[in-house]
């Protein structure tokens, strides 16, 4: 009992770990979007030296993948500390126009950080701006109180304000755009304010530049709006470059300088990125190490724990009877390689006219050795015979009848033979249709998709199913057939 | 719904179920290393003679290929004989000839088989044919068993046996198992065989059943059913019973048939013994596994005193 605790908590740790950690999806073809954010940087080198400072996105909510740096002849460091991250071109000597690229790919982070609410940071004090610029902000702050309850509510007026007509706003505006404006009035108001910029990440998207942002922290959490005319597209990503008021770009030694954004989505597999994750880590000794053909030789091998539990719950709890404790995971195995229609034909008729010969093999009194191998020998020849029946009708799918493991067929085809000699025909029947039954259930669990996910990329799973078939194991209870097998004692 | 009977009133009436008997019994009670008492016959018979049990006789036993034509001398000193694989499993295997004359073996069946039939049944059972897992075995001769004229018109072909489940040494249960043309002279239940059950303090008949119906009447001979009653029941209670020393398996199927001239026999001794025994006896197992299971006893009982218990309490 204790056994079957322990070998739960570890599937279900080790398949919450895969997914949680590593990403694995759930469910198998999930897809995750790459953007691939490229900048274009230009400026006009003025002949002397150089340093471009490039800044790079800190969004807690995106993982960088990978980066690339293309510049001619410049000397490039990538430096990244917990505040800030940029990158540094430098040439000594540089005139005319310089073009460098910066290159990033961005997933969304799995796990969504923290909202960062911890403590309210201190409103900063701003400088006050000139007079007239000073009143007029005073007036509409003056305005908007007044209109207003409580901070939600201000923040709301501000933004109407800053639609009207009003003529203190248009004096403001003529010095600082609206996303200033908005900023100024709110710090003024002792509000926590952040201007941000950032990038929507809109597939084939060409020369686009950072949209300015207001991150305030409005009733005790922080809220990010968009106060351009331009308005944002909620659906799309938002990639937070900048935060704060550091530069973009700080080049010395140029001029003209200007930035361009492209961006372009790459769809992944989801498993893929989360086992690229797995490679690049230390522990990447595992599954996926393995090579390629091993790999899949345990994608099929993986399967078979399911089926053993279908042929658990089959004899123990319902109380099927089929010949070969494990044969019908066997012909499920054959199943997948086959498809079940043609599986099933192919194994019912092999099976039935290799009863015939057997039956006249019986004649012979052969040695129970020998007359095995010589029933090996007749299925080889009929799945031949069958095989080139099929191509010349242009069956081709009869043809992957060969999947099935000959001395498997050969087996079943001599202890069925015994059991119809010795028990009778209907027992035969019993026992071959108990194990084509449990053979075609443990088929259609090895064959469903997202089992079949779940072997091979959550291990886990395969914990629980042990910790299934111990259980089963301990269950003493009247199986189902039993049920009717009994009848008579109940009355 | 769909004739199946609800599991409450079946563990209500104790009936056990084949998961139950596996986990409960026999693993508890049935010491794996010594399945080999009871699955090799011949050990079996051995052990059976050297405690006394009374067994068919043993004539002779085929061991390598080329001792097959050596044991036909032996076959010619008797009128019948029986062919059975020692580690053969549910009565495969068995062939019983009944008479030897100028025209060859005559089968149980009426059948008339030459002596080229006889070497190749052995040949099979050598080559594992029978055996449990197909391994190599054993070919033992036994004398015939003349089987006791109360059981006239009872059986199609085969011997009647008696199935006693035998638990800690206490006989807690029997039934009288008889062939019938539809089981093929084969005293297996699932194929058709009659099952008597047999109350385990008298020796008579309780109820009758056939393919899990209950039937009044041999269905072949069309005998009274009910009129059976096992004379000298009590010494077929001990003999049973005295199979729990020489066994050493706690959850027993004790198999006995009676001959004509000596009396009950132990044919063979089963560790895993099937489960109809409830229906023709019309009750579950469980209520009297339990009783013994509970008994408190300061020594181990010995042979007579576990009979006189079952005769007294159950």
């Amino acid at each position: 009992m204790l056994l079957i605790l322990v070998l739960v908590v570890l599937g279900v740790s080790h398949i919450f770990h895969r997914h949680v950690n590593d990403g694995v999806p759930l469910t198998p073809g999930q897809q995750i979007a790459i953007w691939q954010v490229e900048a274009e940087i230009t400026f006009t080198g003025q002949g002397g030296s150089v340093t471009a400072t490039f800044a790079l996105p800190n969004d807690p909510n995106f993982e960088l993948i990978e980066e690339f740096t293309a510049s001619p002849a410049y000397g490039v460091s990538v430096e990244r500390d917990d505040e800030n991250s940029r990158v540094v071109w430098s040439k000594r000597e540089a005139s005319g126009r310089q073009t460098m690229y910066y290159q990033g790919s961005f997933k969304l982070a799995r796990a969504a950080p923290k909202p960062n609410s911890e403590t309210p940071p201190e409103p900063v004090s701003i400088p006050t701006l000139a007079e007239p610029y000073q009143s007029s902000a005073e007036a509409i702050l003056a305005l908007a109180v007044a209109q207003s309850g409580n901070q939600q509510t201000l923040v709301t007026q501000l933004i109407e304000l800053l639609d009207s007509e009003n003529q203190n706003l248009a004096m403001l505006r003529s010095r600082l755009s609206r996303t200033e404006t908005f900023v100024h009035l709110l710090q003024m108001a002792e509000i926590p304010v952040n201007l941000v910029r950032g990038l929507q990440l809109e597939d084939g998207r060409r020369n686009q530049s950072l949209i300015p942002l207001v991150r305030m922290y409005v009733d005790g959490e922080w809220m990010l709006r968009n106060v351009e005319l331009s308005s944002l597209d909620e659906a799309l990503p938002l990639l937070i470059w900048l935060e704060g008021r550091p530069a973009l770009l700080d080049v010395e030694g140029g001029e003209n300088s200007n930035i361009r954004f492209a961006i372009s989505e790459q769809r992944i597999s989801a498993l893929q990125d989360a086992n690229q994750v797995l490679q690049g880590s230390e522990a990447s000794i595992g599954l996926y190490n393995l090579p390629i053909a091993e790999q899949n030789m345990f994608k099929g091998i993986l399967l078979l724990p399911l089926g053993a539990l279908v042929v658990v719950f089959m004899r123990v709890i319902v109380g099927v009877r089929s010949s070969g404790t494990f044969m019908p995971i066997l012909i499920a195995a054959a199943f997948i390689q086959t498809e079940l229609l043609n599986g099933l034909i192919g194994f019912v008729t092999v099976v039935a006219v290799g009863l015939m010969i057997r039956s006249f093999l019986s004649h012979l009194n052969l040695l129970l050795v020998s007359r095995i191998s010589a029933v090996v020998i007749v299925v080889i020849a009929l799945i031949l015979l069958f095989t080139i029946f099929a191509f010349q009708l242009g069956l081709t799918e009869a043809l992957t009848i060969t999947f099935f493991p000959m001395i498997i067929m050969a087996w079943t085809i001599e202890r069925m033979s015994i059991l119809w000699e010795e028990e009778g025909g209907r027992e035969v029947l019993v026992q071959g249709g108990g194990s084509l039954l449990i053979a075609v259930l443990a088929y259609l669990m090895m064959d469903n998709d997202l089992l079949r996910h779940w072997a091979f990329n959550l291990l886990g799973i395969h914990a629980l199913i042990m910790a299934a078939i111990l259980l089963m194991g301990q269950y003493t209870g009247y199986r189902l057939l039993e049920l009717q097998r009994f009848k008579p004692l109940s009355e | 719904m769909f004739g199946l009977a609800s599991r409450k009133k079946l563990r209500s009436r104790g009936v056990m179920g084949m998961n139950q008997r596996n986990v409960a019994f026999i693993a508890q009670y049935n010491d794996r290393k010594l399945y080999p008492n009871v699955d090799n016959k011949l050990k079996t018979k051995r052990l059976a003679q050297r405690h006394g049990i009374a067994v068919p006789e043993l004539l002779g036993e085929v061991e390598i290929q080329h001792g097959v034509e050596e044991i036909f001398a032996t076959l010619s000193e008797h009128q019948g004989f029986c062919i059975k694989p020692a580690k053969g499993s549910g009565g495969k295997g068995i062939l019983v000839v009944t008479k030897i004359d100028d025209d060859g073996f005559h089968k149980a069946s009426g059948e008339l088989v030459d002596h080229d039939y006889i070497v190749r049944h052995i040949s099979n059972i050598l080559a594992g044919l029978f055996s449990l897992g197909g391994s190599p075995d054993v070919a033992m001769l036994e004398a015939l068993i003349r089987f006791d004229p109360v059981f006239d018109g009872l059986s199609h072909q085969g011997v009647p046996d008696i199935r006693l489940i035998v638990f800690q040494g206490y006989p807690v249960m029997a039934m009288l198992r008889l062939a019938t043309l539809a089981s093929d002279g084969k005293a297996n239940l699932h194929q058709g065989a009659v099952g008597v059950g047999i109350d385990i303090k008298t020796g008579a008949a309780v109820a009758a059943v056939q393919h899990n119906q209950i039937v009044t009447h041999h269905p072949d001979t069309g005998r009274d059913l009910s009129e059976i009653k096992v004379a000298d029941w009590r010494a077929l209670l001990e003999l049973s019973a005295s199979c729990y020393e020489m066994s050493g398996l706690g959850y027993l199927g004790v198999d006995i048939v009676l001959d004509k001239n000596r009396g009950p026999l132990v044919l063979e001794l089963n560790a895993r013994p099937g489960l109809a025994i409830q229906i023709a006896n019309q009750m579950g197992l469980l209520s009297r596994l339990r009783e013994i299971e509970n008994l408190d006893r300061v020594r181990p009982p010995n042979c007579n005193e576990r009979v006189d218990y079952v005769l007294r309490h159950f």
